[in-house]
């Protein structure tokens, strides 16, 4: 793990913009020898991913366990966050004695492609230009994300994985593992998560990058080349986007109709609630760790998503003759990746004959749970990844 | 479908603590087959199948907590209604579908049969019969719906909404077009009725009932 100190003195959007080329974690560099097929056609060349890892590999290299991030997500699920200085997005999770136990597993987390802690993204440097990339990154997609990561899992020199683990987008990064690298997958725990993004869903997006896109400091995407920051814009993507992961009730709870630090309305368009004052919040913390761009480009490949599309339409027939072996979970107030989305995946899984475990969590936080301190999640993440350990003879 | 009953008597579990009932129904899979319970509960008989014999067991349940427990322990539930969920699986896709202390639990007994033998080419069904002396004594001098140890709740709270006896059963099996290849009865104390005897005397002495069957033809 990096080293953060120098950073502490910049600030924190100068300090993010730093890590698209050189991140504070591993990054290992494809170059023209090793270019990545895109799916919207030609190739990515030289491209890197950064990385982190936690726990050490065995021997028989049995024991690695890949995480996908979800959209505003990164590699760094299980340490402190070189430009946030908070902890790591999955640490309730992963760690020595946790759930997906560090000291007995080799735990993977990489930054996505399009991503903007590392990995190659439209804040990285085009080495055509010695620009920022912008809008000339070719459009990824999450098939795409996972190409790149299984040319990481070859560069770690690991044939098998023993789980691959993800919730929101990293859910369907699971899937998308599965179905193009089913021998390479033992354990497939999708989370919170679709075989393909909702319209509902996609419509959230559009108001998001429509957002980033009408702010004047957008510049067309060339905002890192012009000196700029659609700062206003993605921050209110990101408030938009919020809502989207909590719930009404979980809403009401936090925060009610309760005012702001005054005693009554000001009939005024301050942050009079404190609903609107944690969401200004929220959008203020988010511009500074996230890229804009980035955000238009993890959201498309998102909305791109739809794995049944790849096999005739059947998702069934993306696990055909599978032998991963699958656990789903889904939480009863997940309003964005709803039970009837996990359900349909563990039909199709039934139809196909894989081996699968479904679970709904009950829970009244929204979208949200599976990063939040849920017992329940942690069991049944712990009793999966155990079985699967012991079934490959992992101590 | 309920939880699978966990208040059954202690005579009806084995030295070994297993349920004798779920041993009976171990005892009629082939070992190293594919299993799915449709019940689960928090997977007791997924366990047993895959530790004694060798089985690909899976399982259906409706109760978060049982899938939950389960999944915890590493075994593939998935959260599920039998009533509802069966129509999903592909022809033939178990050897053997069970539906252990459940069937009396579903909307749609006969449906759910029909499915199980569409699923699996067996189907192992076990349940409490409501044709056991017991029962009848008590409705007899009481008149009032019995309440046993193993079915304990009362008729305005019970998941039991299907009760049968072991005759009314085999007249399932029957209209179904299933063939009945093994038949097993418990008397009160969790022991197996031994003897070969006609329906009715089983169905007097059989608390329970196992049975194995397989479609005809």
């Amino acid at each position: 793990m990096s080293d953060t100190t120098a950073l502490r003195d910049l600030p924190a959007y100068e300090a993010a913009r730093g890590e698209a080329d050189h991140p504070h974690s591993a990054v290992v560099r494809f170059g023209a020898d090793k270019p990545l097929a895109l799916d919207a056609g030609g190739v990515l060349t030289p491209f890197q991913i950064a990385y982190q890892t936690y726990g050490t590999l065995n021997a028989a290299r049995a024991n690695a366990i890949l995480l996908c991030h979800a959209l505003s997500g990164d590699q760094h699920a299980a340490n402190v966050h070189p430009v946030t200085g908070k902890p790591g997005w999955w640490e309730t999770l992963v760690g020595p004695g946790k759930p997906i136990d560090t000291e007995r597993f080799f735990v993977i987390a990489s930054n996505v492609l399009g991503g903007c802690l590392g990995t190659t993204g439209p804040s990285s440097t085009n080495p055509a230009t010695g620009q920022p990339y912008g809008l000339d990154l070719p459009v990824v997609t999450i098939r795409d994300m996972v190409r790149a990561q299984a040319m990481l899992i070859d560069h770690l020199g690991i044939e098998k994985l023993l789980a691959v683990v993800g919730g929101s987008m990293g859910g369907m990064q699971v899937l998308q593992w599965a179905a193009s690298y089913p021998e390479r997958v033992f354990a497939a725990m999708p989370i919170a998560t679709a075989a393909r993004h909702s319209a509902q869903n996609i419509a959230f997006h559009e108001v998001g990058r429509q957002a980033v896109m009408a702010d004047p400091e957008w510049r067309g995407g060339r905002y890192l080349t012009e000196g700029t920051s659609p700062r206003r814009g993605l921050a209110v993507a990101r408030m938009a986007a919020h809502i989207t992961y909590m719930s009404d009730s979980s809403l009401h709870r936090k925060f009610g109709r309760r005012l702001q630090d005054r005693d009554g309305h000001t009939f005024s368009f301050d942050a009079d609630f404190q609903v609107e004052s944690y969401l200004r919040h929220q959008g203020e913390a988010f511009v500074d760790r996230f890229d804009a761009n980035s955000y238009l480009y993890v959201t498309r490949a998102m909305d791109y998503f739809d794995l049944a599309a790849e096999y005739g339409g059947v998702l069934a027939n993306a696990f055909r003759g599978t032998t991963t072996r699958f656990c789903l979970v889904s939480f009863t107030s997940d309003w964005l990746f709803t039970t009837a989305d996990s359900r349909a995946i563990v039909h199709a899984l039934n139809a196909a004959g894989a081996q699968v475990s479904f679970a709904e969590i009950e829970s009244d936080k929204g979208h949200d749970s599976f990063l939040l301190d849920e017992p329940e999640f942690f069991a049944i993440t712990r009793g999966f990844i155990d079985s699967a350990a012991r079934a490959v003879g992992v101590t | 479908m309920a939880a699978r009953d966990r208040t059954m008597s202690e005579a009806a579990r084995a030295a070994s603590g297993k349920r004798v009932d779920l041993l009976l129904i171990a005892d009629m899979v082939r070992p190293g087959s594919r299993v799915l319970d449709v019940g689960s509960g928090d997977g007791e008989l997924l366990e047993l199948l895959a530790t004694t014999r060798g089985c690909d067991a899976r399982g259906i349940e409706l109760s978060r907590e049982g899938v939950n427990a389960g999944v915890a322990r590493g075994l593939p539930i998935i959260q599920g209604d039998a009533d509802v969920d069966l129509a999903d699986y592909p022809d033939n896709s178990f050897d053997y579908v069970i539906l252990s202390q459940t069937i009396q639990a579903t909307r749609r007994p006969k449906w759910v049969l029909e499915q199980m033998l569409r699923v699996g080419s067996h189907a192992i069904v076990s349940f409490p019969n409501f044709g056991f002396w017991r029962m009848r004594l008590d409705l007899l001098l009481n008149g009032r719906m019995p309440s046993t140890e193993n079915l304990p709740y009362s008729w305005y709270d019970t998941p039991n909404i299907h009760f049968c006896t072991i005759r009314d059963f085999v007249a399932l099996v029957e209209e179904v077009g299933a063939r009945i290849d093994r038949a097993a009865a418990l008397n009160g104390y969790g022991h197996p009725v031994r003897f070969n005897m006609p329906w009715a005397v089983w169905n007097l002495l059989g608390e329970q009932a196992v049975f194995l069957l397989s479609r005809k033809g």
